[in-house]
């Protein structure tokens, strides 16, 4: 959508086949997108679909079974630092204080004390999370962890941030506040975001880009670019008006989906 | 004020609980007490508390009267028997414990590290496992004849299995999403398993290592009445030789104590260890 950008990320092809004979799952199948350096795409689709599974695979975590994934110019083969990545809950190692979370990566990259410990309180700050650094994770509230989390990934430097369902855990008013921090950080570092979600009116308020996926087998229904201007007003009609078409779209996946479930308890 | 008010209040409600807490017992000491005073307990098969009480203040004595010319007045202090015996005692603990305990870490941290190797070991592992260590007592003395040699082994071997088998399921069950999150942070290797592995299995390990002292701690005992002469198991089974009853429980008590402290020490090491761990706050 952005002609001055260069494609950062390439999904090529993916498919992903999960277990094998009469139980085999088509996780993914034969997923293609391009997404341009800085711009922030959102995966939505209901449980089940194959969002992970597609972040897992741009991420080194599960190779697709075939096709490949190009990030900053390279086939994706292993999980890498130059593709940083938000999990949804307890990713934090919790036996590390917060500074030391966020100075893990830096420490693995060999990068000077000094040039650390700046760093660190610098995100520190950024995130608002200072008075904690001391502290233990398990002392410390689901969004004051997700906020910790998104400082480590950034710590990283990282030019993709690749983030799975990261507000989930959170209640309404935690999530608005991260989801706002994450636009500006967003702008401020210019990275390239892909943020999974099952929330409508999360991926409308966020994403340049919205990717619904059908379930089983999961592929790109549709791609829908958001030119709403930010900040996005959650109440304007044009909104309002997204919000219903991505919402029709979903509840199809969403009842293919139930009716899986329900041939599933049958037998 | 009001905090002042607050922990006096706290302070009243543990008073209360302590005393509370030492009514059974107590009740129960006066009873045995007035059973044998009174005669209806033979003193040689159960001696009145007070027996046993006068009996270790007499154990934990020293000897000899004070000379400064003979030792130090520290070294006089603990010169008595039981003192002796305790420190021989906790000295095979310590040393079968850390031999165990030593051995076990690191073969235990290779099975759970690496598939390869726990699927060459595990089946001797499990082989091996459900023998008790007492089960090993006649191949101890057959190898090493009596004395230290065989306790250590025993105590070791006792300590050696809890140890391992903890240590082992620690690191085959870290949650993988801590290993996923590593590894997106670029770690592998040697900083892999020691920053995050090691550290995520440490609840586990320790868990090992406090069930491992407690079988070192058992083994002991069992050890000293088998093969050396001197510890508090070897003092215990020594009086029974002469029927001074109120000597095995005082030395049954001291076990007891010594095993207290142990597992207290033990707690406050996993307290420390595991600060960062939900559900360590209290
Ligand atoms: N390791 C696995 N083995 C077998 N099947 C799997 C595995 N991982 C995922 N699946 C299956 O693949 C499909 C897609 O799973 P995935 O986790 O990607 O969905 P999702 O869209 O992220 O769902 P959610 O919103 O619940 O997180 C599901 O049907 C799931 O059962
Ligand atoms: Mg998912």
């Amino acid at each position: 959508m952005n002609d001055l950008g260069s494609p950062q990320l390439q999904i090529e092809g993916v498919s992903k086949v999960f277990g094998s004979g009469g139980t085999e799952v088509v996780a993914l199948n034969d997923i293609n997108l391009s997404i341009t350096a800085g711009e922030f795409v959102c995966l939505l689709g209901p449980s089940g679909c194959g969002k992970s599974t597609l972040l897992n695979a741009i991420a080194g975590f599960s190779l697709p079974t075939c096709g490949r994934v190009v990030a900053n110019g390279a086939e994706v083969a292993v999980p890498g630092p130059d593709r940083a990545m938000v999990f949804q809950e307890y990713a934090l190692f919790p036996w590390m204080t917060v500074a030391a979370n966020i100075s893990f990566g830096l420490e693995i990259k060999k990068i000077p004390k000094a040039e650390i410990i700046e760093k660190v309180s610098t995100l520190l700050e950024k995130l608002q999370i200072k008075e904690f650094s001391d502290r233990f994770p398990k002392d410390l509230s689901g969004g004051m962890r997700q906020r910790v989390a998104i400082a480590r990934a950034l710590a990283l430097d990282s030019p993709i941030l690749l983030m799975d369902e990261p507000f989930g855990a959170l209640d309404a008013l935690t999530r608005r506040s991260l989801q706002e921090e994450l636009l500006r950080i967003w702008m401020e570092f210019k990275k390239t975001i892909v943020f999974v979600t099952h929330s409508i009116e999360e991926s409308i308020y966020l994403a340049d880009r919205i990717v619904v996926m059908t379930f089983r087998p999961g592929t790109i229904k549709q791609v829908v670019p958001i030119d709403l201007p930010r900040p996005r007003d959650v109440a304007s009609s044009r909104f309002i008006t997204i919000q219903k078409q991505l919402s029709q779209m979903v509840m199809e996946e969403q009842m293919r989906f139930q009716k899986d479930e329900a041939e599933h308890l049958r037998v | 004020m009001t905090d002042k008010n607050g922990r006096l209040k706290n302070g009243m409600a543990i008073f209360k609980r302590t005393l509370q807490g030492t009514i059974v017992p107590v009740v129960l000491l006066i009873v045995w007490e007035a059973l044998t005073q009174s005669g209806f307990i033979n003193p040689q098969i159960l001696p009145a508390p007070s027996q046993v009480l006068l009996k270790w203040i007499a154990y934990l004595k020293p000897l000899e009267p004070y000379d400064p010319a003979n030792m130090s007045y520290l070294a006089w202090l603990f010169s008595g028997e039981l003192p002796h015996d305790a420190l021989a005692s906790i000295i095979r603990v310590v040393g079968g414990f850390g031999i165990g305990a030593g051995l076990a870490l690191p073969l235990g941290l290779l099975m759970g590290g690496s598939a390869r190797f726990y699927q060459l070991m595990n089946p001797l592992v499990q082989l091996l496992r459900p023998i008790p260590p007492i089960a090993y007592i006649p191949l101890a003395i057959l190898w090493f004849g009596l004395g230290n040699p065989p306790a250590f082994f025993l105590i070791s071997l006792g300590a050696f299995f809890p140890v391992l088998m903890n240590t082992i399921s620690g690191v085959r069950t870290v949650d993988e999403i801590y290993i996923r999150a590593a590894r997106n942070l670029g770690a592998s290797g040697a900083t892999l398993f020691l920053r995050v592995i090691l550290p995520a299995a440490t609840p586990h390990i320790l868990t090992g290592l406090r069930v491992g002292i407690g079988v070192a701690f058992i083994v002991v005992i069992v050890a000293e009445m088998i093969a050396v002469n001197n510890g508090l198991g070897f003092r215990i089974l020594e009086a029974r030789e002469f029927m001074w009853s109120d000597k095995i429980i005082a030395g049954m008590i001291t076990i007891g104590l010594l095993g207290l402290a142990i597992d207290t020490g033990m707690d406050r090491i996993n307290r420390y260890l595991l600060r960062w761990h939900r559900g360590m706050d209290q």
